[in-house]
Parts: C-alpha cells; structure tokens; sequence
C-alpha cells in the first residue's frame, strides 16, 4: 500500500476475502476500502477477480473466508436483499435490466419500499428523469426494447431508486457510443456530489482516473496496489503493469 | 370428412360449453402449478394433493358452517398457509440444488397427503352440496348452472392474478424475480419470501378448483392424480412457466377432448363406432405433438 488512507470516515471495508465460482479460487484474500461518499476504482485486467469482488460484497456470492463490513456491521453471508436494503447498490456488468418489465416497473422494484411515501417516490423520478429524460419517455417500454446504451441508464437508475449509500458498479461503459459514455462519467460525477460512495470497476483508465479518487489494482484475485487516483497519469508505469496497455 | 358432416351442430355447441367449462377448471388448476415452476423451478408433484385436500377441507367446513362459501374462502386460505409451510420446510433449503431433488421432494410430499387424506378420511367418496341447484335448458339438455357458475369463478380468479401480478407490488416483485431472482435480491426484493408467497398462492389455487370441482365429481384421497396429470399437459403445451399460455392451453386441450367425444362416436371399426371414453387420450396426443414440433409450447412467442 503506497498512499494516504481513506480520507473520510469508512463506509466499506473488505478483510482478506476468499471466494470459489465452484471449484476455481477466484479471490484469493481481497483487502479494500471505500470512505462514505469517496469514489474509488478498481482496476484490472480481466478476470482477476473485480466483478467477483463486487458479487461477494452484495452478497451473491458467498465467500468461503473473510470479512465484509459495512457502516462498521459485519455483513458476511447476509442475503443479497437484506444488504441492499442496508443501502448497498449493485449494477451488473451485463446491466441485468427486467426485460420484460416495463422501464416503470423496474424502477419500482428499487422505489417500492417499507416507508418511501408517494412523494418521496416521485422526487426520486423526478431526479432520475432530469439525469436520463429518455427513460421518461420510454417509462412503458418493456426494458428488453431499449437500447444498449438507455439500458445502462436504466440500471444505474434503478439502483438509485434504492437511495443508496454506495453503488457497486461493474463496467457502466461497456460497449457503449463515446456520447454515453461522457454521459455515464456526468452520472458519476453528479452520484459522488450527492455523496453517494462509489466502487467502480471499469476497463476505461481514464474514465476511472478522472472519476476517482483512489484506485486499487488487482491481480491474480488480490489487490495488488493502491494509489491517488489523481498522482496517477494514464500511462503511468503501474497502469502498464497490471493492465498492459 | 364426409362422413362428420351429419354431427348435429346442437351437440357441438353443447360440447363446447363442456370444453370451456372444463377448461376453466383446469386453467385454474394449471395456472397455480405454471406459476411455481416459472419463478422457482419447481416442478410441484404435490399439487393433485392441494387440490384433494382443499376439496376434502371444503367438504368438512361445509359440514361444520352449512355454506359452500364460507368453505371455499377457509379451504383456499388454510391449504394456503399449508403450502406456504410446506414451501419454507422442504423446498426453501432444496433452492438451487439439482431439480430432480425438488421433483423428489414434491413427490414425496404427495404421497404423504394422499395417504394421510386416506387414513383420516377413509376410502368412502365424500361430496360437496353445489351451492346452487338451477338448471337451463341448453337445446335438449338440461345444463346446469352450476358449471356456468365454475366457469366464471375460475375466470374471475385468474383474473384477479392476473391484475395482481400486473399492478400490485408484490406482483412486480414477483414477475421481477421470475425473471432474474438474483437480480431481484440485488434490488433488495426478499426473495426466499417472494417464493414462499407464490407457493401459497399457487396451493390456495389448488385448493380453490379442488372445492369448486368437488360437487361434480366423488372426493377421495386418489382424486388429485387425474387432474395434476392433465394440468402437467397444458402446462407444457402452453409453455412452461407461462400463465397466459396454460390458461390458452387448458381451453384448447378440453375443448379438442369436448369434440373428440362426438367424433370418435361416428368412426366404425368393425362396424362399431369407438367408445367416447377413447377421447381421454387426446391430451397426450396434444402433448406428443407439441413436444415434438414445438417442445417450448405452443403459445410462447419468443422461446427463450
């Protein structure tokens, strides 16, 4: 570990963590941590592991050894529904979206919740609708008949319908058009102000730099390095290491 | 086809309210049995059980409390809450292990009702009173109204699943998890209880066609087999997991058997025309072809 500790208060912290896909060692004791309202990337090559470590904090997969706290409560082998509701947020890499649910009904699934009133709901629309007008417009579209691009908005929508404190977010940017993608980098940008806390694992360094605050790097199902997003530049020595562009 | 052109069109219309009638029926049987295999995989063994038991409750209220009403409501509710018992003891920990583990399961489950229903029950048919005796005259039957009444509760059942799966919360939750459990508890749905609820619904449904199907048939502990087996068939011809398909499927099944009827009176072999009771193999006939021209069903636009 080469550089300063979180700067604020820590949100979420991952001890040593092991998990098996079947019989493959896919982490091998993965170690981080994310402040309250810090956006941190976690960059890599792939399958070192990232997506697997954003799978085990949610609670999707179960890690064989390790800890994961969140706000200081160990939330280790805790069902996927009960951490959500903690206020983690999670967007796939393969965005998941209903698809044969509307645009509407999907946000619901995150805005139906014990104790959100009508009105809060609809504030909540209300932003989403000023951040992405286009799922205002297809709100009765059954998900599977947007585009790539509408359905990454659609998941990251979603996932703030949970009013979330962090939202583990697993390459917003794949396989979109450059104009999304300055899109998905205003949306982090606009999470992070909000003081939404942010992990981010992302194929696009300078998205993940500019959007950051800190980075780690994993290899192998470890975090290998740890740095300021900021002290580092897109063809930074570490960058060619543990991403070889 | 010369020789059906003299099928009186009277008897055909008569067997066509027979095949809606009895289709509804058995869309009502179906649509609980779709509804727990789309969300959880489950291929319920037991169901021909919750549909027996929710008669022979139905029967013991309508002794105890003298109105058919009272008995449907306390039959669905109480086979309700026993599925849903059912659902957190033996499939809840079975979840994401091989099918054939909860096919083994189910199965199990069944034989322990039937045979419990036979033990506490004893082998003499037992019968539910019809709430309402009436008759019309349909051409030169006497139809009654009781199965009109049947058919348009089942209607209105489904209907009611049908609008609460679209609109109601738990409906959302439930067509979300159907499509993506894992995604579903991401989005902080508790999945495990979506399951039980759908479990409990699904047997309530049973229980439900089990009391309203009871005035027309003897109730005993064997009943279940017969409907579960032609449940199964629809379920697959309609596509399975597929509501609107298995309640298309149910209709289309009972209605070919409804027709089958008369044409297998005017087919001579021998020089004797075949017995009616030869038209019960028309729903395996439906069934083989499905499965081998379109074996995802064949009221499924997109297979997956």
């Amino acid at each position: 570990m080469t550089s300063s500790a979180a700067p604020t208060e820590t949100l979420l912290t991952v001890e040593d963590l092991h998990s098996f896909y079947g019989k493959s060692h896919i982490l091998h004791g993965v170690s981080l941590s994310v402040g309250r309202g810090e956006v941190v990337g976690l960059l890599g090559r792939n399958g070192v592991g990232k997506s697997t470590t954003l799978k085990t904090i949610m609670g999707l997969v179960s890690p064989s050894q390790g800890k994961v706290l969140f706000e200081g409560k160990a939330i280790t082998g805790m069902p996927a529904h009960k951490i959500a509701r903690l206020g983690v947020a999670y967007v796939p890499e393969d965005r998941r979206i209903f698809k044969l649910l509307t645009v509407m009904e999907n946000l619901r699934t995150g805005l139906d919740r014990q104790g959100v009133t009508e009105a809060r709901k609809q504030e909540l629309l209300d932003k989403l609708f000023e951040y992405f007008p286009r799922l205002a417009e297809r709100r009765s579209q059954p998900g599977g008949t947007l585009s790539g691009g509408e359905q990454q908005m659609l998941a990251i929508g979603r996932a703030m319908m949970l009013e979330p404190k962090i939202i583990l977010l697993d390459e917003p940017t794949e396989g979109l058009m450059p104009r999304m993608v300055s899109q998905i980098s205003e949306i982090i940008e606009a999470l992070h102000k909000e003081g939404v806390a942010i992990l981010l694992v992302e194929q696009n360094v300078p998205l993940t730099l500019a959007s950051s605050q800190r980075v780690y790097f994993m290899e192998k199902g470890v975090v290998r390095h740890h740095a300021v997003a900021s002290e580092l530049e897109v063809n930074d020595p570490i960058i060619h290491q543990y991403l070889g562009v | 086809m010369g020789m059906f052109a003299d099928i009186p069109w009277d008897i055909i219309a008569i067997q066509t309210v027979n095949g809606i009638v009895t289709g509804m029926i058995l869309a009502l049987v179906a649509s609980g049995l779709t509804l727990i295999f789309g969300i959880m995989d489950v291929v319920n063994f037991a169901h021909g059980e919750l549909f027996m038991l929710g008669a022979y409750i139905g029967a013991v209220v309508l002794v105890t409390s003298g109105s058919f009403w009272v008995a449907l409501v306390v039959s669905t509710l109480t086979v309700a809450l026993m599925g849903a018992a059912l659902q957190v003891t033996t499939l809840r920990p079975l979840l994401g292990r091989d099918p054939l583990t909860t096919i083994l399961a189910t199965f199990g489950i069944s034989l322990v009702l039937q045979n419990y229903a036979l033990w506490h029950f004893g082998p003499v048919p037992r019968k539910i009173q019809e709430p309402i005796t009436g008759q019309f005259e349909l051409f030169y039957l006497v139809y009654p109204w009781y199965r009109v009444l049947i058919a348009v509760l089942s209607a209105a059942i489904i209907g009611g699943l049908y609008l609460f799966l679209k609109y109601g919360r738990y409906g959302v939750w439930i067509r979300a998890t159907t499509q993506d459990r894992f995604m579903a508890q991401a989005m902080g749905i508790p999945v495990p209880w979506v399951h039980t609820g759908v479990f409990a619904i699904g047997a309530g449904m049973a229980a439900a066609s089990g009391v309203l199907f009871g005035p027309l048939i003897g109730i005993n502990h064997a009943m279940g087999l017969d409907w579960v087996l032609k449940a199964f068939i629809v379920v697959v011809v309609g596509g399975m997991g597929n509501l609107g398909g298995s309640i298309a499927a149910s209709i289309l099944v009972s209605l070919l058997e409804a027709y089958a009827v008369i044409l297998v009176g005017y087919i001579y072999v021998g020089g004797q025309p075949l017995s009616p009771a030869l038209a019960v193999v028309v729903p395996f006939i439906v069934l083989i072809v499905t499965l081998l021209f379109r074996p995802t069903g064949l009221f499924v636009p997109t297979p997956k």
